[in-house]
């Protein structure tokens, strides 16, 4: 959580002024929205508070001119009236000090409110981006949205703007009080604080400079480390130690020498401008004391006090808001990167054919039912009149000269063709890269194709609700995903309603439920780190009983059993076939035992099909699957 | 006057980049790990001197800053009160003076603690590092590599923060505070005695928000972390989100946790907002208490205007350092959990250490198992393997068979002492591999991982991990016999390709035989292949086989495997089934006597292989 505050490197340096300030903008639109009244009783509280705390240090001159000077001057001191004054004061004091907690306690409210909306407001939409946008960015620069970029939201919100808003006023308030003390002493404050802005300034940008030096030095180290730690293990069996220590040090000592001088730099501007503001205060000591000897206008004894008051209290927010400037820029492009997530575009969906449970009467027509009656029907409801048709769900894909290319310019299939009849299993052999995996994409719709067809019982899957669509397909991928949960969870996540009963049968089809027994917890095992503490195989078996619970009328294995041993998979093969009898399965593998009882293979190479058939079929044409077949029996 | 707190309090967050509400383990650093503290003590090793300069400079420039206002006493005092113009010379320039020493001392205490604290955090990496180097598998299991890393970068900036910040502001605070009273004492006691009461409630309600936020904080980021943790889940798992229509369901899940969070962090945050209006009310009560009293003092003639003016000073200063403390002590008590990982990792015990008088030669390649249990956890109830008895003559070819989790990995893990055995004993060359020096038994038994990692570099640079000084000739020997020639001919550069970070470049059938070579290059003794075939085409994998049998015969060479096509050619077959020898013979014995196997059989002859590799 958010130790990064150095975080995104230059990242708002390519951000110019117009967009900051749009940004910004936006993003205290964002606040206004929710918190209208809020923001204007903080608004008001600040501007208060900032005032009762100026007339506590102006208190002084009046303290001395109107009260002690008489005094000392009486005979008799009379302190009633300075008791009154008093008694005034703590009420405006105290007024101040109410004030102050108001906003403070208010914005508390506003802030972690703010971001409690936003952080939904990203998620939710987060949920409806196409696949695309996951597979083309760095999982962790997403999660750096959520934890980096939030919380430099947080920082402006409740911290920045406030203290803007405080010290503006404060700047504003002391400079009208020093102006109408005396001229000639505010001219000297405002040289000194000239100065100290632009000292600020230059050492500021050489240690931000630094401090960039320092993040790349950091992420090299990272990667460093990252790369070596992978492999620490085939480090220990190359006794490879030493060697992997010298590369260690030598970035090491790169970041200790950027870190060293980054700290160098920002921990001297604070000293620089703290004695420069002693220096500002002699100053105007030695100007203001010259003045009143030579008795220029009315600087009185009490004036200059005050005045050097004022002047310690002027240099201090200055230097505040020349350092808040940069905690707002970072803000900036967090936000950036927020709003830029919020833009993106969600996943369209046109279609308007749902999926229902159905069943069919006497006359062959289907009646929509609410009961899962292992029946499915397309229903299609006219835009115009509103009738409503169903088709049977039958499992039926077809691909007619489908083209398709994650980007542009590079194709990765072409002139597909397939005709999946229903309850056929079809299976997808072929080398990495071949495009199997993009078949199944395309029949999720977790990307469009270009050109060509896509049919799904006749029907053209753009037509069909995509929600419908992919809850009509089981799909099991090679990488499992599990959830944070206990294992009755993860599997429940394939129907949300299915009972503990239901679920534990799907285990058992899955062939996890032994294995399952065994945990420490059997089915209330905690997972966590996507089921870390089982192995690949388990986790494979588990996201294969979780599409068993969903009981889907399509299914889709891609490298589903890959991890699963040859012995334990025939199990689970026998157990699938059983669920699947006379529903469409495909099934990707690269295991020959695994498809080779499929209806028809496809033996894909370069995103085209080059040969189809039955596993006898194919062992006929002697083609490649024959070689490949063969290939494997020379060895035998 | 509040204005001078808040820039100190902005100047301090902003310094230190840590936000006020960034507040951990409380508890820990309640309980005040000293043995914690002593192992980090030693980490600043070299770096001594520049962290006892720091304090030692920042009290100087402390000091500074408590005679300014003592001097702007006796300037308004004797300078222009009394209309002396050299008296406000004299004083004016000591105060610039001492505000250059100030100035002086200040830049020279950033310098110490800026070069201590990043020399700091480099011991910090450096010993984490060396220690993680001579972890031993198990204890590489127990720490994940994402959890290394962060000890290694974040946890590490952490302390380095929080170190700066102890060196330069926590001796700065305290000084302060102590020196300020002494000054105001030393200008009024009475009054003193005013702010002394202010300073005890002001103290105890920084002591009182502290302690109740803190615990809340802690929870709240638990909580936060298993709502980052879970939108961590659902980018890499959206595809699965997709397919099931899940996306309703998370997003309920998230709305559901996100407003809990909010709660909590409302909940602590609104106690921890006291802390501003509470200064206000001590600071007004001070400035009420020092006018009402300060204009009798003076009036009386037992104080004057300057004396008030410095009262003032002194009093904010006081304040300011008070509200330092408190902030130091939250700050710690974040880095006390970051203090914690990174102790952990430095006290980690290596579980395997090399004996005394280490024999440094392995004298043959044979190979014996003698009533070996082995458990991960070292828990009889949990064993992995039980009752291995095996043994292998120098030179024989074993193949391992055996579903998932029957006990393959460990149970060649144990040859090379990748683990130690629980009771019984492995033998190499008919010693005890306890007695061996580890290095000397690590070359002699090459094991090539099931998890095969190739480093950034050049394919002669990885091969090269086998043997640093090879030629490219040796290489090219090896990589003949992996059958990785053939593929690396065909790249671009040859053997002086570049492998991307974990070779992702190269698929996943050269990636093993790549790791094959690496091995061979070894010359080992004994040479273990942990189902590192599996990528790899049968024909191919006949071959490396063949050419394992010609070209290295007097190796022993232990095949584990899910193929049989890869085992049944081996001398001999052991069979393993839930962690013990359910068979252990040649092929043709197995596939009339054993069960398991003639089942495994049977369904492999069905077809078996792999598409990838034989398509191209």
């Amino acid at each position: 959580m958010g130790h990064h505050k150095h975080g995104h490197p230059g990242g708002f340096e390519q951000m110019d002024n117009q967009v900051k300030w749009s940004v910004l903008k936006r993003l205290f639109s964002v606040v206004w929205e929710n918190y209208k009244f809020s923001c204007l009783t903080v608004f008001v509280c600040i501007i208060a508070s900032a005032l009762i705390s100026l007339c506590s240090t102006l208190f002084m001159k009046t303290l001395i001119d109107d009260y002690i000077v008489p005094l000392m001057a009486a005979s008799v001191p009379d302190f009633s009236e300075l008791a009154q004054a008093l008694a005034y004061l703590t009420v405006i004091l105290l007024a101040g000090v109410i004030c102050s907690y108001a906003y403070n306690r208010i914005m508390v409210n506003v802030t972690q409110g703010t971001l409690r909306n936003v952080r939904i407001k990203m998620f939710t939409h987060m949920e409806h981006l196409p696949i695309r946008y996951f597979d083309t960015r760095a999982h962790g620069n997403i999660m750096s949205i959520y934890t980096n970029d939030v919380d430099t939201l947080r920082q402006v919100i409740s911290q920045s703007v406030p203290q803007v808003i405080n010290s503006g006023i404060t700047i504003v308030s002391t400079l009208v009080s020093m102006l109408v003390l005396n001229v000639p002493l505010t001219i000297v404050s405002l040289a000194m604080v000239a100065l100290m802005m632009l000292v600020t300034k230059k050492m500021g940008g050489m240690a931000g400079k630094y401090f960039i030096q320092q993040q790349k030095d950091i992420g090299s180290l990272n990667g460093y480390i990252e790369e070596m730690l992978e492999g620490q293990k085939v480090v220990k069996i190359f006794c490879h130690e030493e060697k992997a220590k010298e590369q260690f040090n030598l970035l090491n000592e790169q970041l200790r020498n950027s870190a060293n001088n980054a700290h160098k730099v920002a921990n001297i501007i604070m000293p620089i401008n703290a004695n420069l503001g002693n220096i500002s205060y002699v100053l105007c000591a030695v100007v203001g004391a010259l003045l009143a000897l030579s008795g220029y206008a009315d600087l009185t004894l009490g004036t200059l006090i005050t005045f050097l008051g004022l002047n310690k209290g002027f240099n201090g927010p200055v230097s505040h808001i020349s350092q808040q400037i940069n905690s707002v820029v970072m803000a900036a492009a967090g936000a950036n990167r927020v709003f830029e997530l919020l833009d993106e575009q969600p996943e369209v969906d046109q279609g308007s054919v749902e999926l229902v449970n159905a069943k069919e009467n006497a006359d062959g027509s289907l009646t929509e039912t609410k009961e899962r009656t292992g029946m499915w029907a397309w229903k299609h409801t006219n835009a115009e009149d509103g009738t409503v048709s169903y088709i049977k769900q039958r499992g039926e894909v077809t691909f007619n000269e489908v083209n398709f290319g994650y980007t542009e310019e590079k194709r990765v299939l072409h002139a597909i063709n397939m005709y999946a009849k229903p309850g056929q299993k079809i299976a997808f052999v072929g080398s990495t890269g071949a495009g199997k995996t993009t078949i199944t994409n395309l029949i999720s719709r977790f990307y469009d194709i270009q050109e060509g067809r896509i049919q799904y019982d006749g029907i053209d899957i753009e037509q069909i609700k995509k929600d419908d669509l992919r809850h009509s397909l089981g799909i099991v991928l090679q990488d499992t995903n599990l959830f944070t949960g206990t294992v009755l969870e993860n599997i429940r996540y394939g129907r949300l309603e299915a009972t503990d009963e239901e679920c534990i049968a799907a285990a058992k089809l899955a062939n996890a439920h032994d294995f399952i027994r065994l945990l420490p917890d059997g089915y209330q095992t905690l997972l966590t780190g996507g089921g870390a503490n089982l192995s690949q195989g388990q986790r494979q078996l588990l996201s294969i009983a979780r599409v068993a619970v969903a009981d889907p009328p399509v299914l889709i294995l891609d490298e589903a059993t890959s991890s699963i041993d040859t012995r334990t998979e025939i199990l689970v093969q026998q157990g699938m076939d059983a669920l699947m009898k006379g529903r469409t399965t495909f099934v990707i593998a690269h295991r020959l035992s695994t498809v080779h009882n499929s209806d028809c293979i496809m033996v894909m190479e370069h995103g085209k099909i080059i040969e189809r058939g039955t596993h006898d079929e194919l062992i006929e044409q002697q083609g490649k699957y024959y070689q490949l077949y063969t290939g494997n029996n020379l060895s035998a | 006057m509040i204005i001078l707190l808040r820039i100190y309090e902005d100047v301090f967050l902003g310094l230190f980049m840590i936000d006020h509400i960034e507040i951990n383990n409380y508890n820990l650093y309640l309980r005040g790990n000293l043995l914690m503290l002593k192992m980090l003590y030693q980490q600043i090793g070299e770096y001594k001197r520049d962290t006892i300069l720091t304090p030692i400079f920042t009290a100087l420039e402390v000091l500074m800053e408590i005679f300014i206002p003592f001097v702007i006493a006796s300037l308004i005092d004797e300078g222009i009160d009394k209309g002396n113009m050299e008296k406000v010379y004299f004083y004016g320039g000591l105060m610039v003076v001492l505000a250059l020493l100030s100035l002086l001392f200040g830049v020279l205490a950033g310098r110490f603690a800026a070069s201590a604290s990043a020399g700091f955090a480099y011991n910090l990496r450096e010993s984490m590092y060396s220690k993680i180097q001579t972890f031993s598998f198990a204890n590489i299991d127990k720490f994940s590599t994402a959890g290394l890393i962060t000890r290694l970068t974040t946890d590490v900036t952490n302390l380095q923060n929080a170190f700066q910040m102890v060196i330069r502001i926590a001796v700065r605070a305290p000084l302060m505070l102590i020196c300020s009273m002494f000054m105001c004492f030393a200008i009024n006691k009475s009054l003193s005695l005013i702010f002394l009461a202010a300073l005890v409630f002001l103290g105890a309600v920084l002591i009182f928000v502290a302690t109740r936020t803190m615990p809340i904080f802690h929870e709240v980021f638990q909580k936060y972390d298993d709502v980052n943790a879970s939108v961590q889940e659902n980018i890499a798992g959206m595809r699965v989100v997709k397919a099931f229509v899940r996306e309703k369901y998370e997003n309920g899940k998230f709305a559901q946790a996100t407003e809990n969070l909010y709660k909590m962090f409302v909940r602590a945050e609104s106690i921890l907002v006291l802390n501003n209006p509470v200064m206000s009310l001590v600071v007004y009560g001070c400035i009420i208490a020092l006018s009402w009293f300060g204009a009798q003092f003076i009036v009386s003639g037992t104080m004057t205007t300057g004396n008030l003016t410095s009262l003032f000073s002194y009093v904010m200063g006081m304040m300011v350092s008070l509200m330092m403390v408190s902030m130091i002590f939250v700050m710690l008590s974040m880095s006390t959990a970051s203090g914690e990982r990174i102790v952990e990792v430095l006290n980690e015990v290596p579980d395997l250490a090399n004996p005394q008088e280490a024999l440094t030669e392995v004298a043959d390649s044979s190979i014996d198992f003698k009533e070996v249990y082995f458990s991960y956890q070292n828990d009889a109830e949990k064993d992995v393997l039980q009752d291995i008895n095996l043994h292998i003559n120098a030179g024989e070819t074993i193949g391992i068979i055996g579903g998932t989790g029957s006990g393959k990995t460990s149970l060649i893990s144990l040859i090379s002492r990748l683990y130690d055995v629980r009771s019984g004993a492995v033998y190499v060359g008919g010693r005890d591999v306890r007695e061996y020096d580890m290095e000397v038994l690590r070359d002699q038994v090459a094991v090539v991982l099931q998890k095969n990692i190739l480093f950034s570099g050049t394919i002669l640079d990885n091969l090269r991990w086998g043997k640093e000084d090879a030629t490219e000739e040796e290489c090219r020997e090896a990589c003949l016999q992996a059958c990785a020639d053939e593929f690396i001919q065909l790249m671009p550069d040859g053997y002086h390709t570049r492998i991307e970070q974990g070779g992702s470049n190269v698929s996943g059938g050269q990636k093993q035989r790549l790791c094959i070579a690496r091995a061979l290059l070894k010359k080992p003794k004994i040479l273990i292949l942990d189902d590192s075939t599996s990528a790899v085409d049968t024909a191919t994998d006949a071959k490396i086989r063949k050419a394992f049998a010609e070209r290295i015969p007097g190796t022993t060479k232990i095949i584990v495997s899910q193929r049989i096509s890869s085992v049944q050619d081996a001398d001999k077959i052991l069979v393993l089934e839930k962690g013990r020898v359910n068979g252990f013979a040649p092929h043709e014995q197995l596939l009339r006597e054993n069960q398991i196997y003639q089942e495994i059989y049977q369904a492999q002859m069905k077809g078996d292989g792999d598409f990838d590799e034989k398509m191209n």
